[in-house]
């Protein structure tokens, strides 16, 4: 049934008031400006004033424009022939080919999975990348950050492990995506064969801001099918922040009081209910969600890095390039560490980082003007091995040769009774 | 039945009319369609309208639609079969849950908490004609490893005779197992549940006492330079990966105590699903069960909706208070309350209170203390003792514990277990930051401390404590003079506080054997360290004294991760006293 109003009394940013009745919390309704649709969806009702935010935004829309309420809410027309296919946050098809009719009718923004059905996560992820597969692995229905600044090398990082990752496959939701980010994505997977195993939904830096609030929701949602159906499949949002901010400009009109640095009070619930779409199903397959959170002003501190930190299961940060070995953290490293990978993976990457933290303590201490002691020089040694192997984001290491080239390195700046090892370990590995 | 129709949707707040009155607080539903009822809170009343806090999502709902008053304070239902199971924060079993919704909530489903066809075997501890009150016992079943008390009601004040008890047998909860009257006549009927308001403390029991004794966790910088009394409360803050989910999980299985209530209050699913298919494969080396039994947890996860999550720490609470009444020493660990703080300001935002200090609600200090109130030492009406404590972290913003829930609730803990990101970053783990954690049991508990673990405790902890500030003084001042600069004696105290903290404060919590570290270990560990820092040591240079400390922790850290009573761990302990005497 479709309901049709004329009136709209009120415009305010991307918010608009309309009178009308007979209408329900979340519903969709179509704005009609100028023979261009735009779609909006109802955020508050009070008696008959209805509030709606516009995805695509309020410029040009007139006080008598006409707005019609569908009576449905946001869903996602799912089947297998998502797969090689480009869409908008709304779910029309931006690569010139036509729209999907036949499918399964998805809500967007479902509910929550039963924590009962979820089991612990127990796949390691390999990214050949030492300072994730040795020091903070990556699991299989991990939920996890880039954090970084804008500039960094992000985005390449994120292909980089998605194409290693091995997924059935793979989800992209862009918001706020720079067109060159766009095509480099669509170019690596277009590159590999990996076009057919993936769906990219895409909101460009081009588009009305708001409209990027539904990539992460229709994102999720066309994985959760695919994941009920036994896939793998391996999210990946770019950039977060930009989601993050259009909350934030539709709690600005909505005169919502802000919290903390003009962002909503509800930003880590609205966070988090994106995020712990991240799951490992008891009997079917798992979502895995890698995102970039950039940071405003590298302050990891501002509510967006802040909130998305108290919520996924650690976070890469990416400095200059390199991976930091400190900030970053995998939360589930210790279901796989030596679980499913070598037994001394554990207690060797304890130890090379804190042996790591030790360096830095000296190199400013250096810096600063004093004298190293001689425990420091094999820390110096010691510091420059460690970036030259492992830091270094070009190189292509298994985890085993990676773990090797610890042992080795240890054992050139070292001598073993110094390093905290278990003696089994070091009887057998040290060389 | 009252009824009222919506009249506004914001967010998770509905407003609505009502006919005739509405009870502040009471649960309401408001009705979507025949199958389709969603469970609401009051929370406020002005003129003909009232305000609900929805505990789901609120989509769908529109202006019109009816609503249904209860009648009834939001309760949750107490007796048997609550431990070992995992409900939501509204006590919703979620297995059960999933039994019938598979692998999604949903929305308006609820199910009754406990098993009513499952049979416990009963046996009556009264006979007829006895007079008892609410909160006195009548029997008990058997729940596990323990015995299930069944009690009058919390909610009789009154005294009432015995009319009839039921003989011993086998029972299913709903069945009747006793008859009261009181002096006007007026019957109870009792059978093994009943229902309590979650906000309302239980308050059936003698006096409270002063919490006087350690509850272990295993931890060495807990038990040892800042310990938890049971009875008390304590409270972990600390930035995103400093590790206080980590440290809580470690608790709620070594804890030295009956019963542990977890209420995951708004953090991530993944961390209570570990839990939950861990604990019931881990055996509890004291009862040899295992540790699911002794557990129950309330999970109100950070995708779940955030009404509920304000009710979850309340579910949770009560049914700490209703075990403690057994006799029992319960801990309740709840991750986090910052999430509940935070669920506090969104529903003052809506109801547009005057928003204090980050926009959280102005009585945000009187809720929060009011929650940890609950917690104690309690004499019961039959002499023994039972204790709720209560541990809850907080997620400050930015990290920076200067923000109104880490403040609020320094205010009112007993101790202060602070987690910095400097110690996580450089893995130090617990993030416990020595320099600015506190607790105020050390004095409170000293007469037992002194008995139990050392005449001079106190006094040698406090030392100890003082060392590691002056080995930070010495190690800032290194910073700015260099090492060389350094006079031998203070590098030397400086080496000796950063071994105490490298072989003592940290601890492996992944590591199967430093994980747990007993008490009886921790006192012959703090005073073989004492031995260390006592001597008084020469080396011919700072490079000698540093190799010697290298070494000696290096052999202290494997020692703490070898099998107590393995080989190794003997040939280590050798070598750490040859080092003591001078001989290595
Ligand atoms: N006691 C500990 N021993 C070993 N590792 C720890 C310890 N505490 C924390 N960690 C590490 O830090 C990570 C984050 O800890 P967590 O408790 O989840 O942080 P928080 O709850 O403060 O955000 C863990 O996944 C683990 O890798
Ligand atoms: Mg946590």
């Amino acid at each position: 049934m479709i309901k049709t109003f004329h009136h709209i009394e009120r415009i305010t940013g991307s918010v608009i008031e309309v009178k009308a009745s007979d209408v329900c919390m979340g519903e969709l309704a179509r704005l009609e400006v100028k023979g261009e649709i735009r779609l909006a969806q109802v955020i508050r009702i009070d008696r008959e004033k209805v509030i709606l935010q516009v995805f695509g935004g309020t410029r040009g829309v007139s006080t008598s424009d006409k707005i019609q309420f569908l009576s449905r809410q946001m869903e996602l027309i799912y089947s297998t022939d998502l797969l090689g296919r480009i869409f908008r946050g709304d779910g029309s098809p931006i690569d010139g080919k036509p729209s999907l009719t036949d499918g399964k009718q998805t809500a967007i923004g479902g509910p929550s999975v039963n924590p009962a059905r979820r089991i612990i996560p127990r796949n390691m992820i390999r990214t050949n990348i030492p300072m994730i597969d040795v020091f903070n692995s990556l699991v299989e229905s991990q939920k996890l950050p880039i954090f970084s600044i804008p500039g960094e090398p992000y985005n390449p990082l994120l292909a980089r492990i998605a194409l290693a990752a091995e997924a059935d496959v793979i989800i992209l939701g862009g918001m706020g995506l720079k067109y060159d980010d766009y095509l480099f994505f669509r170019k690596k997977f277009e590159e590999g064969g990996n076009l057919s195993r993936s769906v990219m939904f895409i909101h460009t830096a081009a588009d009305p801001v708001v409209e990027c609030l539904l990539i992460p929701d229709i994102s999720l949602a066309a994985a959760e099918q695919f994941a009920l159906e036994g896939k793998r499949v391996l999210v990946l949002l770019t950039d977060m922040t930009a989601f993050s901010d259009s909350l934030k400009e539709i709690a600005i009109f909505m005169e919502q009081i802000p919290s903390n640095r003009g962002y909503p009070g509800d930003l880590y619930s609205q966070l988090a209910r994106r995020y712990e779409k991240a799951v490992d199903f008891e009997g079917a397959g798992s979502i895995t969600v890698l995102a970039v959170t950039t940071m405003p002003g590298n302050d990891v501190t501002h509510p967006i890095p802040d909130n998305t930190g108290y919520i996924t299961e650690g976070q890469f940060y990416l400095h200059g390039g390199k991976i930091d070995p400190f900030g970053s953290l995998s939360r589930l490293k210790q279901l796989v560490v030596s679980k499913v990978t070598r037994e001394d993976h554990k207690e060797l990457m304890k130890v090379m980082i804190q042996l790591y933290a030790e360096t830095k303590q000296v190199q400013d201490k250096i810096s600063m003007g004093f004298e190293p002691s001689t425990w420091d020089h094999k820390l110096l040694k010691y510091g420059e091995m460690f970036e030259l192997e492992m830091m270094d984001l070009t190189k292509v290491v298994p985890l085993e040769e990676a773990l090797d080239k610890c042992w080795e390195i240890l054992g050139k700046c070292f001598s073993k009774e110094h390093i905290p090892l278990k003696k089994a370990l070091v009887d057998k590995y040290w060389r | 039945m009252r009824s009222g129709k919506v009249i506004a949707i914001n967010g998770n707040m509905v407003t609505s009319t009502f006919e005739e009155k509405v009870i502040q607080n009471e649960v309401a539903y408001i009705v979507l369609n025949e199958n389709l009822r969603l469970k609401a809170e009051v929370i406020r009343i002005h003129n003909e309208f009232c305000d609900m806090q929805v505990f789901e999502e609120t989509n769908q709902i529109k202006v019109g639609d009816s609503v249904e008053f209860s009648n009834e304070l939001l309760s949750v239902v107490l007796g048997p079969g609550m431990l070992g199971t995992v409900f939501d924060g509204l006590q919703n079993p979620l297995y059960r849950l999933a039994e019938e919704t598979g692998f999604f909530l949903q929305r308006g489903k609820y199910i009754f908490p406990l098993d009513p066809d499952r049979v416990w075997k009963f046996a009556p501890s009264v006979n007829t004609g006895e007079t008892l009150k609410g909160g006195m016992e009548i029997g008990f079943v058997n729940e596990g490893i323990f015995d299930h008390k069944i009690f009058v009601p919390f909610n009789i004040k009154e005294k009432c005779k015995i009319l009839h008890i039921a003989a011993k047998g086998d029972y299913k909860i709903k069945d009747r197992l006793a008859i009261l009257s009181n002096d006007s006549g007026k019957e109870y009927e009792i059978n093994m549940t009943q229902t309590w308001p979650v906000k309302i403390p239980i308050k059936t029991y003698k006096e409270k006492l002063l919490p006087d004794t350690p509850l272990m966790t295993g931890y060495r910088i807990i038990d040892t330079f800042f310990p938890i009394a049971r009875g008390g409360t304590f409270c972990i803050p600390g930035p995103f990966g400093a590790g206080k989910t980590v440290v809580q999980q470690t608790i709620s299985r070594n804890a030295l105590v009956d019963i542990v209530v977890v209420a995951a209050c708004g953090e991530r699913a993944g961390e209570v699903v570990e839990v939950l298919r861990e604990f019931p494969e881990i055996k509890d080396p004291r009862t040899g069960r295992s540790l699911m039994e002794r557990t129950c947890i309330i999970c109100n996860t950070s995708s779940m909706p955030v009404a509920a999550r304000e009710a979850s720490v309340y579910t949770a609470v009560t049914i700490a208070e209703y075990y403690r009444q057994m006799g029992l020493n319960v801990l309740l660990l709840a991750d986090s309350t910052s999430r509940w703080a935070q669920a506090l300001r969104e529903m003052s935002g809506r109801l547009e209170e005057i928003p204090g200090e980050e926009a959280f609600p102005a009585y945000l200090q009187s809720v929060i203390s009011a929650f940890y109130e609950r917690s104690g030492l309690v004499e019961l009406y039959d002499k023994k003792t039972g204790s709720v404590t209560i541990g809850g972290t907080v997620s400050p913003a930015g990290g920076n514990f200067e923000e109104p829930v880490t403040m609020s609730t320094l205010s009112v803990v007993g101790a202060f277990l602070g987690l910095s990101r400097q110690r996580s970053d450089a893995r130090k783990y617990p993030a416990i930051d020595p320099l600015i954690s506190w607790s105020k049991y050390q004095e409170q508990m000293e007469e037992n401390l002194l008995k139990t673990r050392s005449r001079t405790w106190v006094k040698d902890i406090l030392k100890l404590h003082d060392l590691l500030f002056r080995g930070e003084e010495i190690y800032q001042q290194m910073m700015v003079v260099g090492e060389e600069g350094t006079a031998m004696n203070d590098f030397i105290i400086y080496l000796k506080s950063y071994f105490l903290d490298s072989v003592f404060l940290q601890q492996d919590a992944y590591d199967d054997v430093d994980s747990f570290c007993s008490e009886e270990r921790q006192v012959k560990m703090l005073y073989v360290v004492k031995k260390f820092v006592d001597k008084d040591f020469t080396f011919k240079n700072k490079d000698e004294a540093r190799a010697f400390f290298m070494k000696l922790i290096g052999t202290f850290s494997r020692w703490n991760t070898e099998p107590r009573e393995s080989e190794e761990a003997r040939e280590l302990e050798v070598e750490i006293n040859k080092m003591l005497e001078g001989v290595l």
